[in-house]
């Protein structure tokens, strides 16, 4: 059932939704507030004293700066690897008619579905099995376990759109396999792809269980936070970095909803 | 002369489906070709098989004398109109109709010079900066069209083309497509389940069921001489007549087609002809359709409108032209 259009919800509805939305991101801004806080030692409520100071402390400390970029490159490495792998899976799942296809289809989507922390287990006793010491390209793998859900998502939706007489008629046309891949596919499932990879980046970005699992000595972002709460020292460092992991995670995951509002569902989101 | 389009012996086989099982056939350059048959009837994968799209189980395809198994969609010289038009949404009508020698190397300016002749060839000139989202269901078949006839194709294939379309846009792309064939000169092979298409299209029709050729032939011998029961009930929903009725009327005992257009139907229960019992009547406009039972064998005849019907439920006497009564190949 649907109310009319032009009739307004109940009041109560309204502060119901209202309290829910507030909930939902007071506690965010809060971690804003603090990053502004003159005290270190611990979150105390209504901050005694405003300054900027944190943000050039932050600056200066070069463990951030070394888990920043550790974070940015496995991102970015992951990213790359789901783009390949999803977009060759799902056009394969999407294309073709193939004995096993479902049971693969769920295979790709299980490292989404299942805890992360199954994830994470398994993947350190594999590496422990195969004598694979931890490095950055174990933590990629770890990954690009969950990237390659996201992109392959993403283009599944897409393909399925996509008329499969229209590769045909490329073909027909006069265009060879990879003319058709660059010409016609490739256009088609950009915008899927360049969403898939956003959220896969995101994703990638904020990781925590999955890395504990499958990383050394070195520190993404976020295990870098949480060692940082644990030691009571420039507190507001930790929150200064928050900010800017919001920003630099919300932006993407914006612009991938606005490439792919038209219809199509941004699959897998919801890691 | 080289045939346009030469089957031998070809089979495509899904498994145990036979989809095209043992055809042969040989399409006369120049000529419009239709393949009529039910769906299933594996007519739409024998224009697959000389598109390329699928390769044949067994048998030789030659396409103007050159072998086509193996050779990819790619590189033959034939050209598809696709049934749902699979036009590219990502590009303008122009660059779609230019698409075919954009992969092939051709210069900007002069492909879109190509392209713009080929849309004024199908009635479509200045359309080249829209979107094919933005064009009717009429206006992208004929996009379609421009598309594949760009590249000067030696045969093109079109598959179902008109089945999207409605009955008066449909009347009027019959009529264009066949004077396009007749201007251009290159062999049209078309595909169609609506016999009505057919014959009054094609320069010769092929009729198929399930998998197999059931006939080859002009649309008047295809009409007027089927030689299977099979090719009188679909095309044109013939009486057809069983050994036993055939024999009293021409001495021999074979099966038999009879045009609902040539039984005569008499008033009375008695007189010279086959005696029958008019079930029901069917107006349909320029004429009427009445359903008959003779003896149990269920008859069809179509009078001109105007002409007086018996009332339903009333006994008839049923006459025709014995040189109507057309006697079929198909053993009894």
């Amino acid at each position: 059932m649907r109310s009319d259009r032009g009739q307004s919800a109940p009041l109560g509805l309204k502060i119901a939704a209202a309290c829910g939305l507030l909930f939902l991101h007071l506690p965010i801004l809060l971690i804003f507030v603090y990053a502004f806080t003159t005290e270190e030692k611990s979150f105390v409520w209504p901050p005694p004293g405003l300054t900027a100071q944190w943000f050039a402390v932050t600056w200066n400390r070069p463990d951030v700066w070394e888990a920043l970029s550790l974070s940015v490159r496995v991102a970015a490495i992951s990213t790359a690897i789901a783009l390949v792998l999803g977009t060759l899976c799902a056009a394969a799942v999407s294309q073709t008619r193939f004995f096993g296809r479902e049971t693969i289809s769920l295979l790709v989507i299980l490292p989404i579905a299942l805890p992360g922390i199954i994830t994470g287990i398994a993947l350190r006793s594999a590496f422990a099995l195969a004598d694979i010491p931890f490095s950055f390209w174990t933590i990629v793998l770890g990954h690009a376990t969950f990237c390659v859900v996201v992109v392959y998502n993403n283009a599944v939706a897409r393909f399925r759109r996509t008329s499969a007489s229209m590769i045909e008629a490329s073909m027909d046309l006069g265009a060879d396999g990879f003319q058709t891949f660059r010409h016609v596919v490739l256009p088609n499932i950009a915008t899927a792809l360049l969403a898939g990879g956003m959220l896969a980046f995101a994703l990638s970005f904020d990781e925590v269980i999955v890395t504990t699992f499958t990383a050394g000595q070195q520190q993404t972002v976020p295990i870098w936070m949480l060692e940082e709460l644990i030691r009571p020292r420039q507190r507001p460092v930790t929150n200064v970095v928050a900010m800017v992991v919001v920003l630099v995670t919300l932006l993407p995951i914006l612009l991938a909803y606005y490439l792919t509002r038209d219809g199509d569902q941004i699959a897998g989101s919801g890691k | 002369m080289t045939s346009a389009v030469s089957f031998q012996k070809v089979s495509r086989h899904f498994g145990s489906v036979r989809a095209v099982d043992a055809v042969d056939l040989d399409i006369v350059p120049g000529e419009f070709f239709a393949m009529l048959g039910p769906s299933g009837s594996g007519k739409t994968t024998c224009l697959r098989l000389i598109a390329g799209f699928e390769q044949p189980t067994a048998g030789s395809i030659s396409i103007f004398g050159e072998r086509a198994e193996g050779v990819p969609p790619y590189r033959r010289n034939v050209n598809t109109v696709f049934q749902d038009y699979a036009l590219f949404p990502h590009l303008n009508v122009l660059d779609n109709v230019a698409y075919g020698l954009m992969v092939k190397g051709v210069g900007k300016p002069e492909r879109q010079k190509a392209a713009e002749e080929a849309l004024s060839l199908v009635r479509l000139p200045g359309y080249g900066a829209r979107r094919p989202g933005q064009l009717s269901g009429g206006q992208r078949q004929r996009v379609a069209l421009a598309r594949a006839l760009v590249n000067q194709p030696k045969v093109l294939l079109l598959d179902e083309p008109l089945g999207a379309l409605d009955l008066k846009l449909r009347e009027n792309m019959q009529e264009e497509l066949k004077s396009l064939q007749k201007a251009l000169g290159i062999t049209f092979v078309f595909v169609t389940h609506d016999q009505g298409e057919a014959l009054s299209m094609a320069d010769r029709v092929a009729v198929f069921n399930d998998g197999r050729i059931m006939q080859i032939g002009t649309p008047e011998d295809i009409y007027q001489r089927p030689k299977t029961r099979f090719v009188a009930d679909f095309v044109g929903s013939s009486n057809v007549l069983p050994p036993d009725f055939v024999q009293r009327y021409s001495g021999q005992q074979r099966w038999g087609s009879l045009r609902p257009e040539s039984i005569r139907v008499g008033r009375g229960a008695k007189g010279d002809g086959v005696a029958a019992r008019l079930v029901s009547t069917n107006y349909l406009g320029a004429t009427t359709r009445l359903a008959l039972d003779a003896d149990g064998l269920r008859l069809h005849a179509i009078v001109p409108a105007g002409t007086a019907v018996p009332e339903e439920g009333e006994a008839v006497v049923l006459t025709f032209n014995r040189e109507h009564l057309h006697l079929m190949d198909e053993p009894a």
